[in-house]
């Protein structure tokens, strides 16, 4: 777990340097999860070596599109946000929660424990912070998330490649990882001079591990490149948010008639939920086997989008596009604020690329406040 | 209220205690109350109001409001057959086990009305978690003034509790009861149960009041109630629950994740929250 005690300074290393870091996490036991191109996009599975990188892919996106292209350069983490994140191992899609096998007096329960090792290798500084996020909602002691991310070694890489539908600076959460929340952070550097990567200590845990890997020190120079490859990413955010009054926004919008012209052409679909690094909802499925004999319970992503969400007998709450839109969106933006002591948004532009229909959350807000300001207008004219 | 997460707080568990069913008793064509027994460990003793997650082997679970809290922390739990896990929840026999987990949620937070007017209005199945309330008046029934029980229900059929009325009037609660259509044999009141709201208080400065039923009957008893003066008012709110533990996200009202900012909540929150369709 990232610590706040002093560490070295920066360090160099190079791209076999890259590679003997992953083999001293495989060889420690991780399961090292990090970015490699599969189907047409760049996923997170887990990697054997360095190899599997996705050297000199980089992602060109769009409301609902997202399509790979070749860099120019041979940098391994030049690409924006993918359709998956973080949230795939740490709160997986689909786990068993406990079996039951009947018995004489009736039924006795196993709770199922799995326990990987994770070392998460890339991780976007919007993606370190909806980590966080969802510490908060899921990470109480003892359960299955706190068990899984109290085991998970972090390595951040900062971003100097944002996408087109991306907006971390808006929300607070990046380009840069900032000093806390990773046991390594690594800049990487893939221009003329060679690919290199400026790595900082975060964590006790950092500083072991990589006093395995064959490094040297970082000149002032070099860190100060890097530092403003990242800066200089900050002015290139494909898109913006105004976050200051988002709160009040929402508390304030609910009859807003903005909701029926997003719900035209929302189509319900849910992407936008499983591609957020920060949603958590689940539902659970109880089974048994043909004998009757053994029963399971599983749990599984569930999006307020679906129709079943709100299911009371007699019927659902929202049954209407505009309200399971609504929802969404001011529970992402508005109460997740009241619940979980921030905002459920870090601006990785994920639910606009992978929405079929390409609603763009940033936009639907402008269109929002532009109501508000209309209808204030109104009631003091 | 809704409050921030606490992230210090252990996770609670997500499996089943198992309970027997030790007695049984059909209340109406499709309503059942269980008792049930720990079979080990039981869980926590409940508050009145609260609720537990109540599964039936390889169906499902569903939440169930506690309608009692009996010896040997026996807990009575009423359930309504509405769905494939109810439907298997009512036909359990007794020596079935059933798991539950919890309690889970906020409560009627009874010990407000202490001195005071008891006044609870409940409708159909919403009698089930305002036993309890009752039952804690009733067990210090010194420490209040006035004990009334409004019950409405679709017909005369649909009364639950009816065996225990006489016991509860001679125990010191005016239980006034009314139904919205009669039926041959009925000679009692007809009508909504607001309709018997007024008459039931005698000072509104004075008077708790402890409301549930279904969600258009709540609102209307308490407008009725507020209009007469009462301030005190709770309400129990039913949403999807699915994890009672605040985890999975089903039962959001606007901020609350009712299965842990809820059930019980005041008037006064939750009518905001009730006003805006579809929330």
């Amino acid at each position: 777990m990232p610590s706040s005690t002093a560490h070295p300074g920066p360090r160099l290393i190079d791209i076999g340097g890259l590679g003997a870091l992953i083999e001293v996490l495989v060889a420690d036991g991780y399961q090292v999860i990090g970015p490699a191109v599969q189907d047409g996009a760049i996923v997170l599975r887990e990697l054997s070596s360095a190899a599997e990188l996705p050297y000199g892919w980089g992602v060109r996106l769009e409301p609902g599109g997202y399509q790979l292209r070749r860099r120019e350069d041979t940098a391994a983490f030049g690409h924006a946000a993918g359709p998956q994140s973080w949230k795939r191992f740490l709160h997986p899609p689909r786990e068993r929660l406990w079996s039951a096998t009947r018995t004489a007096a009736g039924f006795e329960v196993s709770e199922d424990r799995d326990e990987p090792r994770y070392a998460f290798l890339g991780v976007r500084p919007c993606d370190l912070r909806a980590i966080e996020i969802q510490d908060r909602v899921l990470g109480q002691p003892g359960s299955r998330y706190a068990r899984r991310r109290s085991g998970t070694f972090v390595i951040a890489v900062n971003c100097t490649e944002p996408g087109e539908t991306c907006f971390c600076t808006s929300m607070g959460t990046g380009p840069s990882a900032g000093d806390s929340g990773y046991d390594l952070a690594l800049t990487e550097l893939a221009g003329e001079d060679g690919h290199r990567f400026v790595a900082e200590i975060g964590s006790q845990q950092g500083a072991e591990i990589f006093d395995r890997v064959p490094s040297e020190p970082a000149s002032d120079a070099i860190v100060r490149g890097a530092r403003s490859a990242v800066e200089a990413a900050a002015d290139r955010m494909g898109r913006q948010m105004e976050a200051g009054d988002l709160r009040e926004l929402m508390a304030g919008s609910h009859g807003a008639a903005r909701w029926d012209d997003v719900a035209a052409r929302c189509l319900t679909c849910g992407n936008c939920t499983m591609a957020c690094p920060t949603c958590f909802c689940t539902t659970v499925e109880d089974t048994t086997d043909l004998t009757g004999e053994h029963a399971e319970r599983w749990e599984l992503w569930d999006s307020c989008f679906d129709l079943d969400f709100s299911y009371l007998h007699g019927g659902s709450v929202r049954t209407s596009d505009r309200s399971r839109y609504r929802q969404w969106l001011t529970h992402k933006l508005g109460t997740w604020h009241d619940q979980f002591g921030s905002s459920g948004c870090v601006g990785c532009g994920r639910c606009i690329v992978w929405c079929p229909v390409g609603i763009d959350l940033t936009e639907e807000v402008k269109a929002l406040r532009a109501e508000r300001a209309g209808g204030a207008e109104r009631e003091e004219s | 209220m809704t409050a921030v997460r606490d992230t210090t707080a252990p996770a609670p568990p997500m499996w089943p205690a198992g309970y027997l069913v030790a007695g049984r008793t059909e209340e109406t064509s499709d309503t059942v109350t269980l008792r049930l027994r720990p079979a080990g460990d039981p869980i926590e003793p409940p508050r009145p109001g609260q609720f537990t997650m109540l599964y039936a082997f390889g169906v499902g679970e569903v939440p169930v409001s506690v309608s009692g809290i009996g010896q040997g922390e026996v807990l009575v739990q009423t359930i309504r057959a509405v769905g494939a896990v109810t439907r298997a929840l009512c036909a359990a026999q007794p020596g079935d086990m059933i798991g539950v987990r919890g309690p889970f949620g906020t409560d009627w937070q009874v010990g407000g009305a202490d001195g005071r007017d008891v006044l609870i209005v409940a409708g159909g199945i919403g009698l089930a978690p305002l036993r309890p309330v009752l039952m804690a008046a009733l067990a210090e029934r010194a420490r209040y003034d006035r004990v009334v029980l409004l019950v409405g229900a679709r017909s005369p059929g649909d009364l639950i509790f009816t065996h225990e009325f006489e016991t509860w009037r001679r125990r010191g609660a005016d239980v006034r009861v009314t139904v919205d259509h009669s039926l041959a044999g009925w000679d009692g009141r007809v009508g909504l149960v607001t309709g018997l709201i007024n008459d039931a208080i005698a000072d509104p400065a004075r008077t708790a009041a402890f409301v549930c039923g279904p969600e258009i009957m709540m609102l209307l008893s308490a407008r009725a109630l507020a209009d007469a003066g009462v301030r005190q008012i709770r309400v129990s709110l039913e949403r999807n629950m699915r994890c009672g533990v605040a985890l999975c996200g089903h039962c959001q009202l606007g901020p609350l994740l009712v299965c842990r900012d809820g059930p019980c909540v005041s008037y006064a929150e939750a009518a905001p929250l009730l006003a805006i369709r579809e929330l």
